[in-house]
């Protein structure tokens, strides 16, 4: 068995294989275009379809713009669809800036982007085209979700997922920033808000029905939900119902970006803490990564093997994930481009890279 | 009339490998009229230079002999027979 590591930075595209999760093979920056105007792209999303291993890279170029980028041999070579893949059409008045996220569903070929502004693509081609979800892009509420300082964007896209046991395959789960939490049951056909208990300290309401700055969601095992807020920590297993409830006690700070699920385990999960809103730094300048294991009751930090000199460097919303191994995978990569791997089964981190660019974006899998 | 226009090497491959394009349109047509009937031909070369409001991407100057055509109407922006227009990356990127 082996593993791939896909790592999206913001100077061009990386991979990184290994036999055993410990050595790894690091190779790029890709070159995505022959006239390698896009191989020095901002990679802000990159996924691997589980059904095809269709490697997807969603990357913009300052000059020529966004397009979506795929490889069928693990990242070897990349095709760009003739026709613009994700567009926006001609009677929204908007323009795509980048995708955010990719995700895919249960039917084989069924790709998901949440891009920037907020919106939802879905392919049924295995994400050489995609069309616009028109209920999101129509939902009353568009017309108050706003920008926050890293854009207005649909970044998280979970299909089937709405919670503890209620998984199906016309339902999803998505998040935005600013907009917070919606879900839906009929197959994108409509939306509803699913925030109840999720804080927005810059609104006059501090919980509004929505339009938190949520900046990321992470599903567990049977839809148990992590969601890492604008401040705020919080656990799910019915948003749509019950609600949010707060878990960031015994973590350092509630602000950060990425949170991880255990794929296995639905009481764990994975937080890359930052000290707040105005200092985008760790907490007290160490590379920190924290775990609970009682549904965020109690976090412990996870750092064997990181550096314990002073880092500056901070995981962003898409910088964490994992390989769903049966001994899961973990992975990071820091905006001052060091990418590290733990399993879950193991005795801490080890580096992958390190002085890559920043990086903005990491997917894996076995293959 | 008849204008030539000018692509970067960056873009050549979105037009068949070509630098220099004679693209032939009717008399008065505008900046944005030249690049319809130049990306009719070089469908992949159009989303480089704009998006899909047809509004031309920010990073990317386009010069109607020696105007920057933002200074000069934009994608309005008059040509002359004969006219030379130039695709330029402006200042960003990599």
């Amino acid at each position: 068995m082996a593993y791939l590591l896909v790592i999206g930075t913001r100077k061009g595209l990386f991979t990184a294989r290994s036999e055993d999760r410990r050595g790894w093979e690091v190779s790029g920056p890709h070159r995505l275009d022959a006239a390698d105007h896009a191989s020095m792209s901002a990679v802000y999303a990159v996924g691997i379809d589980p059904h095809s291993g269709r490697v997807l890279a969603g990357a913009e170029s300052s000059h020529f713009g966004p397009s979506v980028w795929y490889s069928d041999d693990a990242g070897l070579t990349w095709h760009e669809p003739a026709s613009a893949p994700i567009a926006f059409p001609e009677d929204t008045d908007a323009s795509l800036t980048r995708a955010w996220q990719f995700a895919f569903g249960d039917d084989p070929g069924t790709v998901y982007a949440g891009v920037e502004p907020h919106a939802l693509f879905r392919s049924s081609d295995g994400g050489a085209s995609f069309e616009l979800v028109r209920a999101l892009w129509d939902h009353p509420h568009r017309a108050n979700w706003y920008p926050g300082a890293g854009g207005g964007a649909v970044h998280t896209v979970l299909p089937g997922v709405l919670g503890w046991g209620e998984r199906s395959p016309g339902s999803m789960t998505v998040a935005m920033s600013t907009g917070g939490i919606y879900q839906t049951r009929d197959d994108g056909a409509s939306w509803a808000p699913a925030n109840r208990g999720i804080s927005a300290g810059f609104m006059p309401d501090e919980e509004p029905e929505y339009g938190q700055c949520v900046h990321k969601v992470a599903a567990g095992p049977g839809g148990v939900l992590y969601a890492q807020n604008h401040h705020g920590v919080y656990r799910s297993e019915d948003p749509a119902g019950q609600g949010w409830t707060a878990v960031e006690k015994g973590l350092p700070t509630d602000f950060g970006f990425a949170v991880v699920a255990h794929p296995h385990r639905p009481e764990t999960a994975f937080n890359f803490p930052v000290i707040s809103q105005e200092v985008h730094l760790p907490p007290d300048h160490r590379l920190g990564v924290y775990r609970t294991d009682d549904g965020g009751g109690s976090w412990h930090p996870f750092t064997r093997g990181l550096p314990e000199d002073p880092y500056f460097g901070i995981v962003l919303r898409d910088g964490a994930c994992t390989d769903g191994a049966d001994d899961p995978g973990l992975y990071f990569g820091t905006r001052t481009g060091d990418v590290y791997a733990a399993t879950d089964g193991g005795e801490g981190w080890h580096r992958v890279a390190e002085h890559l660019p920043d990086v903005l974006c990491v997917r894996a899998a076995e293959v | 009339m008849r204008v030539t226009v000018h692509l970067p090497g960056l873009l050549r491959a979105d037009a068949g490998g070509s630098a220099h394009i004679p693209v032939e349109v009717d008399d008065g047509t505008a900046l944005g009229g030249v690049l319809d009937a130049l990306t009719s031909r070089h469908p992949g070369l159009d989303r480089r230079i704009r998006d899909e409001r047809g509004a031309l991407r920010r990073y990317v100057n386009v010069f109607v002999d020696e105007d920057e055509c933002r200074t000069v109407g934009g994608l309005a922006a008059p040509l002359r027979d004969g006219a030379d227009v130039r695709v330029l990356p402006s200042v960003a990127g990599g």
